[in-house]
């Protein structure tokens, strides 16, 4: 409990330092990650993360120093060389890309461990902390290392919000941006080495290992809640600072716990409750509007059956007890009774004993969803040819989705049709 | 021809995909203030011509003028209005967004577009009848209405030499109708159109001029001129053999297509 009182109110400046900077770390590894999503390159950055080790541990092993600019530059150099090498191996071989990466991430990453073993296994003292590159820990940052990444980090951000619109284009339709001049090998090499420089300054807060992870993740549950560019990118890095002011926080906490695993399990539950819950393209949303769905063709189909009844006796307003209406429909006993209560909220139909009766609301509904069946049916028959044994099944679907303007073009197109293909009767309202 | 009426020059023109030449000495000129049309069956490098026009592609040898100068001086009076499939039309952007497009320039890229840019935009959504879309998401709109978009987008770029790739293709009839009126205008106003066209049949009345591929040009010329029965054997009755089959060979063998060249 103190500990974490101690770590909201801020009031150590280390946590304050170490917190701010695993957050800009976070934020702007989820910016330049959004392009990166958005030109289809997400495993590059994944390649890049496993690429960098080699170049951090060679810098380490060259300088003998744990200092942060040349950690960086061993890293840059390293996961620049990785992306040449995957580049050059599509060029020319006749490897496809999936391919070349996997070649790449594994060749550079095995390196990298045998060289981290061997450092280990010297008996440097200074080595202490360089295996935290495989999984990151925030709190294993020194003063000097935070204000460099924190640094870097803010440089990525400017350089994307002043190359916003030429990276727009780039990552839509390169070929156009071709042709109208923009110079798209030089933005691309841009964009490349800004993703490398994300990724050498991440991973000291998630690791090699999970780092793609802090440049796909914030995009690709962003990109659920919005349609807007501008706005996706700024959904993606706020959702990379808010995970890892937890991760941190977490590891914070619990020293033994290393940051990289908590940033990216925070950032997990964000993207899955955005699969989840985002308006319009999450699978609740679109789980719900089935389910409504399926209840709209219900109580339709049930009101067709009073309709149909009605029709036969020319009495539409005589109560049926559910023995009757069940030999009209096939359907199950419980989607009756859901299906009548439901309608009987609506108060389109109405309960009288064991009897049901429709209520001259329902006849209306009944009508309209009749007329449409017949209105189909029709259109079928004389537009598409279709023989009048064939169209009743396709009917049976379209008339719960068609808009009282469609029906209106449908009567227009038609010439009012008095009976339908089988001559029944095309109830019109009035 | 005088140099000053060509649009486009292509000179000894060969272009190659691993190694094998899809287009072989393309060597021609066409005029300003026309609509042209490339056409020829399936796989007879019309993608590769344009692309090779705009430099896309890399050249195996021969060189393009476009305005009578070198390509990198002119880009900004040349329009790409490219096939549809070729961008993802899932990306997070408006119509307006990419209308907006058409606005970039080298000069402005770092820069925020002015309010005579968005003007434009909208004047050029306006002339495809696509402004009541403006704020739309673009993969909710048909075939019909990207195309617009995309046509929209290089009316904005406000150029003088316009490309483009297959426009007709699974369009709806209004969207057909809707470029057709605009091809005449752009006409009108003296620019030139450069279009791939895959049919036949219609582009006798939507041409002008007509470049007749079948991995070498077949002809060249006013339409009248090109539409007989001998040319258009020439150009749909099947590659020539001989001509193929040594492009084949260069695959293979990994041969150069000029000499001297790396």
């Amino acid at each position: 409990m103190q500990e974490t009182f101690d770590f909201l109110s801020f009031s150590d400046p280390n946590v304050r330092l170490v917190v701010l900077g695993t957050m800009i770390l976070g934020a702007s590894s989820a910016l330049v990650g959004a392009f990166a999503f958005l030109r289809k390159r997400a495993l590059v950055g994944d390649a890049i993360a496993h690429a960098i080790l080699p170049g951090v541990c060679l810098s380490f092993m060259i300088s003998g120093s744990k200092n942060p600019f040349l950690l960086i530059l061993g890293a840059f150099m390293s996961g620049w060389l990785g992306l040449l090498l995957i580049d050059a191996i599509q060029r020319t071989t006749k490897l496809k890309s999936d391919a070349a990466i996997g070649i790449i991430l594994s060749v550079f990453f095995g390196l990298g461990i045998l060289l981290l073993t061997g450092i280990q296994h010297n008996g440097n003292a200074a080595q202490a902390g360089l295996d935290k590159f495989l999984f990151g820990q925030a709190a294993a940052m020194s003063r000097l290392d935070i204000y460099v990444f924190a640094g870097i980090g803010l440089l990525l951000m400017i350089v994307i919000l002043t190359f916003y619109k030429a990276f727009k284009l780039v990552s839509f339709n390169p070929d156009y941006a071709k042709v109208i001049g923009l110079p798209v090998k030089g933005l691309e090499i841009l964009l490349s080495t800004l993703t490398v420089l994300a990724v050498a300054v991440g991973i000291q807060a998630v690791g090699v290992v999970l780092m793609a992870a802090l440049l796909i993740t914030p995009a690709s549950g962003a990109r659920f809640w919005t349609d807007k560019l501008g706005l996706m990118i700024f959904i993606a890095t706020v959702f990379g600072a808010i995970s890892a002011f937890l991760g941190s926080y977490v590891s914070y906490v619990a020293p033994s716990m290393p940051t990289g695993p908590w940033v990216v399990m925070f950032l997990s539950i964000i993207t899955v409750a955005s699969i989840w819950f985002a308006p319009k393209r999450g699978l609740s949303y679109r789980l719900k509007t089935q389910r409504a769905n399926k209840r709209k063709i219900l109580i339709e189909n049930i009101l067709k059956v009073f309709y149909h009844l009605g029709e036969k006796s020319e009495d539409f307003e005589k109560g049926r007890n559910i023995e009757q209406l069940m030999k009209s429909r096939g359907m199950r006993e419980e989607e009756w009774n859901g299906g009548l209560k439901r309608l009987l909220r609506k108060n389109l139909v109405r309960r009288k004993a064991d009897r049901w009766i429709i209520t001259q609301q329902g006849l209306i509904e009944a009508q309209r969803i009749v007329r449409l069946h017949r209105l189909w049916e029709m259109y079928l028959n004389q537009r598409l040819k279709l023989e009048p044994d064939h169209v009743h099944n396709d009917a049976e679907a379209i008339e719960h989705i068609i808009t009282p303007e469609l029906e209106k073009q449908l009567e227009k197109e038609l010439d009012h049709p008095i009976r339908d293909p089988h001559k029944s009767k095309i109830p019109y309202a009035n | 021809m005088k140099s000053s009426q060509i649009a486009i020059e292509t000179h000894n023109l060969t272009v190659s995909y691993n190694r094998r030449p899809v287009l072989w000495n393309i060597d021609f000129s066409i005029p300003q203030g026309q609509i042209i049309g490339i056409i020829g069956p399936n796989g007879s490098g019309k993608t590769t011509l344009l692309k090779a026009i705009m430099g896309l592609v890399p050249l195996s040898s021969g060189y393009v003028k476009v305005f009578d100068q070198e390509l990198e001086e002119v880009r900004e009076r040349i329009s790409y209005v490219p096939q549809r499939e070729t961008v993802d039309w899932d990306f997070p952007a408006s119509v307006m967004d990419v209308v907006l497009m058409g606005r970039y320039r080298k000069g402005n890229i770092i820069k925020r577009l002015s309010k005579l840019d968005r003007e434009l935009a909208t004047e050029a959504l306006e002339k495809v009848n696509m402004l009541e879309y403006s704020q739309r998401q673009i993969s909710q709109l048909s075939g019909g209405q990207q195309q617009r978009v995309f046509i929209a987008r290089s009316l904005a770029q406000g150029a003088d030499l316009y490309i483009m790739d297959e426009p007709f293709v699974g369009v709806d009839a209004a969207t057909e109708e809707a470029i057709l009126n605009l091809l005449s205008e752009m006409k009108k106003a003296g620019k030139t159109v450069v279009v791939v066209h895959h049919d036949l049949q219609t582009a006798k009345d939507y041409f002008d001029w007509i470049v007749l591929l079948n991995t070498r040009l077949v002809a060249v010329g006013p339409k009248k001129e090109i539409f007989n029965e001998s040319l258009l054997q020439e150009a749909y009755g099947g590659k020539l053999n001989v001509l193929s089959k040594v492009g084949d060979l260069m695959k293979e063998k990994g041969f150069p297509i000029r000499e001297n060249r790396k």
